[in-house]
């Protein structure tokens, strides 16, 4: 056991290293001079040369990275080339919205998708079966920008038109001060968010749900007894944990990717938009930063998910 | 009084090409404490009888009536046949792997089932449990409480099942096939235990069985099943020994272990018939023997005989009066012929050793097979038996240069095959063909039947168009099957026809080699036999050269000149068959042969013949 979660750690490690040399290395080599774009366009070339040895752009590249490297190591991401504020300082103050968009989406999608999924697998061919399927329709075939407009309209504009707010239309409240208005204003994100995931949970559980359900085990524990109720959660539900649990290391890896847009339809300050504006303004150590901590989260969500495997599969210990 | 009474039961399952009828107006009765055996092969309906039972086909249109303790069954609401579950019929089934929970340790499943009948603490519960485990001779029942299934062997893990079935001491416990999945060795062990466990507790054991021999040292009554028609019910001795319905006999007379071997085998004819429909009619009539006009006409009558034995048949006599004809002694004749033939493969100390483990752990080498030489002569069949694990599937796969031996040379037709140049390579592969297990998942299911079979003249570049044909329908006609049937698709065969594909394609090069995997274990008797007489007869005619790879003692002994007997990787007894089997050797094949005994003395029906009895004793 030791063993093998030394051997993820160190795994996880090699990745992330080969991850910040290929980001680091990616915009060394693409176009655009940052010192310029500093300085900008009235600048002299002097002031620009001042201004790149300033920044440690003249050096060669693998003297940059290695300085890089031996920063990173000790927590500092270096300071943003826009406003001279350290990265890790703009990361930490992205972070709550972020990570309570994410958070409650994935509470969200889960406690959604899968009961829909069971309720699906229960009885198939019938009208709540229909009725689930036809969720997860409508739910994979949208987009997050349409279901993120739709809602926007049917649950801000249109209420504010008839004269009253159901939920506000964006902007992040944080969660110390008053968590009800946090929640309150983070509804309309959460479901934007979570409503193509939940049909894709929905579809996994039924899948995997209809094929144990199949399973002889099953039998065994109808023949014993046992209530349907306890047959499906206790026995059922049990068995289809592992793919489950699969997926959703993939997603909660996924979720910074889909949080982009949504920050975006609703305003949010996270990491997403933090991102996009960085790209937008070349602004490297910004952009390195996000891309490492976001690797960061994938390699942990995986190394998690193995634990969980190890945990839940008494077969592989 | 009965414990179980069945009415008149007719069952008709929704399936997507119409009602199934898996029951045709059955009725029988279970005394209490009795084995009550119910034989029939795959699609009789006797395992969904089981099922009906219990109530475990939501789906199903169940009409009749199931009386237990009182009760009809049929007439319960779902509450009600919880509560009789597990506490008062218990069921165990076939497979022991895929029927307990993976995720959940054995002990709590046990518990789990006293749970849910009886209100005890947890400490109770597991001492009972224990008890139980330790009762169906698990070791360590304490220990092993926490273990997880995949930590048991096949055989332990139906003893847990059959702890769990009886742990709340039901009246009648219905075991569906509970050896099928098993070894020749740990399935006697099993019925043991089923058979002490009955006295024991005096619960009553419903077993249901594809294996009619099986039941002849075990049963009290046995009711024999065809196309959801119950065929035969009577004592156990009457029906073995004495069999009235022409399906009893033709059941009996299909298995190898009731024939002298290298004899031609009794097969039914034909396949078994579609359940869609309910033809007014005998059903076993277009595969009988003994078929009458009035038997294509009307539903036979049940007729009672003296010793107790009932069958639905239009004969007046029994079926067993009808003396079954075996061809005597050609075998010792073709034995003789082929004596002093050169060796087509010759196998020479092989080893081979899967390594696993990675970069951060310790290598480990597992030694599947640990030097093995034998030979195989032209025109003559070796047989190789040996439970599941053993190697017998590897060796054939290292003989047919599927897998590089690690050390050890096989050669074939004197060439050795780890030296072979991509030429004489591809002519090996027409030299050495293989028929494998499944005849489901060795065919493609989206190509036709003519392709399958013209593969191997494709590949080789033999024959092409029209040419191709004429040889695919003569193959094609050479192993039984219909060449009309050229364009059809996999899925429109029946198990034994898709059998025949295989041959056929293993055919098609004149190989001087064909290995058999396993090549009727996944077959109903009655096709099995029709299945063993054509790779008998193929041999014949072509002088082929067999290896003939089973864990059935009686097939093996049926088609082989020789038997080569494997244990963990290694040939522990290889010599005649006759021999081998006459007067075994090694413990190991003693203990296999007296697993696989086959139908004891007084229970054996008139087919066999004595001697061959005595000499397996």
């Amino acid at each position: 056991m030791i063993r093998f979660l030394a051997s993820r750690l160190a795994f996880a490690a090699a990745v992330l290293l080969a991850l910040s040399a290929f980001v680091f290395l990616l915009f060394f080599v693409a176009p655009g001079d940052p010192a310029r774009l500093l300085t900008g366009e009235k600048a002299t070339e002097a002031q620009v040369a001042q201004v790149r040895a300033n920044l440690g752009l003249d050096r060669p590249i693998h003297e940059q990275y290695l300085t890089f490297l031996g920063r990173t190591m000790k927590g500092d991401l270096g300071f943003s080339y826009r406003n001279q504020q350290p990265v890790t300082r703009l990361i930490a103050n992205r972070m709550p919205a972020t990570i309570s968009l994410g958070i409650g989406a994935i509470l969200l999608w889960v406690g959604i998708g899968i009961p829909i999924g069971i309720m699906s697998a229960r009885h198939p061919g019938s009208l709540r079966d229909r009725l689930g399927q036809g969720f997860i329709l409508v739910g994979i075939s949208f987009p997050t920008f349409v279901l993120g407009m739709a809602s926007l309209y049917f649950l801000y504009f249109l209420p504010r038109q008839l004269g009253f707010t159901l939920f506000p239309g964006g902007g992040y409240k944080s969660f110390l001060s008053n968590p009800w208005i946090w929640a309150w204003h983070m509804v309309l994100p959460w479901t934007t968010l979570a409503l193509a995931s939940a049909a894709i949970y929905a579809r996994l559980t039924r899948g995997e749900m209809l094929a144990v359900m199949g399973e002889d085990y099953i039998r065994t524990a109808r023949a014993k007894g046992l209530s349907e109720r306890k047959v499906v959660y206790k026995h059922g539900l049990r068995g289809i944990l592992t793919p489950l649990t699969t997926q959703l290391g993939a997603d909660i890896a996924a979720v910074l990717g889909g949080a982009i847009v949504t920050e975006q339809v609703y305003g949010l300050q996270g990491l997403g938009s933090l991102a996009v504006q960085a790209v937008g303004n070349q602004d490297r150590p910004i952009i390195i930063g996000v891309v490492l901590l976001a690797g960061l989260f994938i390699v942990v969500a995986n190394i998690v998910v193995d634990l969980l495997y190890v945990l839940l599969d008494p077969r592989v210990r | 009084m009965a414990i179980l009474e069945a009415r008149n039961l007719n069952i008709a399952l929704p399936t997507g090409d119409g009602m199934v009828h898996a029951a045709r107006d059955v009725s029988f009765s279970v005394q209490p404490g009795e084995m009550f055996g119910i034989a029939g092969e795959s699609g009789s309906g006797k395992s969904v009888l089981a099922q009906a039972i219990l109530g475990l086909l939501p789906t199903a249109e169940v009409e009749g009536e199931i009386w237990f303790e009182g009760k009809n069954l049929l007439a319960l609401g779902s509450r009600e046949l919880q509560q009789l579950r597990g506490a008062r019929i218990a069921m165990i089934s076939q497979d022991p792997l895929s029927c307990l929970h993976p995720f959940y340790t054995i002990g709590s499943q046990i518990t789990e089932a006293i749970h849910t009948h009886r209100r005890v603490g947890r400490a109770v519960a597991r001492r009972e449990a224990i008890d139980v485990l330790k009762r169906v001779g698990i070791t360590s029942a304490a220990e092993r409480f926490d273990h997880f299934p995949h930590q048991f062997s096949g055989g332990m893990r139906q003893r847990v099942m059959i702890a769990m079935a009886v742990v709340l001491n039901p009246a009648l416990l219905i075991a569906d096939e509970p050896t099928t999945a098993l070894d020749v060795t740990v399935q006697a062990q099993i019925i043991k235990l089923l058979d002490d466990m009955r006295r024991e507790l005096g619960t009553a054991v419903m077993m249901i069985t594809h294996d009619l021999g099986l039941l002849s040292s075990v049963a009290d009554h046995v009711m024999v099943m065809y196309a959801g028609n119950r065929m035969e019910l009577g004592p156990a001795q009457a029906v073995l020994a004495d069999p009235a319905h022409p399906y009893t006999v033709g059941l009996l007379a299909s298995s190898p272990s009731n024939h002298e071997p290298g004899s031609e085998l009794t097969p039914i004819i034909g396949q078994p018939p579609s359940l869609l429909a309910r033809p007014d009619s005998c059903t076993f009539a277009p595969r009988c023997a003994r078929v009458m006009p009035a038997c294509r006409s009307r539903r036979p009558a049940e007729r009672v005989f003296a010793d107790g034995s009932r069958s639905l048949c239009w004969l007046e006599a029994k079926a067993s009066a009808l003396p079954v004809t075996r061809p005597a002694q050609q075998v010792a004749g073709r034995r003789d012929a082929v004596e002093h033939e050169d060796a087509v493969v010759r196998v020479r100390d092989i080893h081979l050793a899967f390594s696993s483990g990675g970069l951060l752990r310790p290598r480990q080498r597992t030694e599947v097979l640990k030097g093995i030489s034998l030979e195989l002569r032209r025109g003559r069949t070796l047989g190789i038996v040996g439970e599941s694990g053993c190697g017998k599937s590897t060796l054939a796969r290292v003989i047919a240069g599927l897998i590089p031996a690690s050390s050890g040379t096989v050669e074939v037709q004197g060439k050795d095959i780890s030296r072979l140049n991509p030429a004489e390579w591809h002519e090996l592969r027409k030299t050495v063909q293989v028929v494998f297990q499944d005849p489901f998942g060795s065919l493609n299911p989206r190509r036709r039947v003519g392709s399958i079979i013209g593969d191997p003249f494709r590949i080789h570049r033999v024959a092409h168009g029209v040419a191709r044909r004429q040889r695919v329908q003569a193959l094609m006609e050479k192993v039984g099957l219909n060449p009309e049937h050229y364009n059809r698709f996999p899925s429109e065969f029946s198990g034994g026809q898709r059998q025949r594909i295989g041959i056929a394609r293993a055919l098609a090069l004149n190989p001087s080699l064909i290995i058999y995997d396993e090549p009727v274990s996944a077959l109903d008797v009655s096709i099995q036999a029709q299945v063993l007489n054509l790779i008998r007869s193929l041999q014949a005619e072509l002088g082929l050269t067999y290896l003939f790879i089973s864990h059935d003692l009686s097939v093996v002994r049926h088609v082989s000149d020789e038997i080569a007997v494997m244990n963990a990787g290694r040939i522990v007894e290889l010599g005649d068959a006759e021999q081998v089997y006459s007067a075994p050797v090694h413990p190991y094949t003693q203990t296999l042969l007296a697993a696989a005994r086959p139908l004891p003395s007084g229970a054996s029906p008139r087919v066999g013949s004595e001697e061959m009895r005595e000499g397996a004793t």
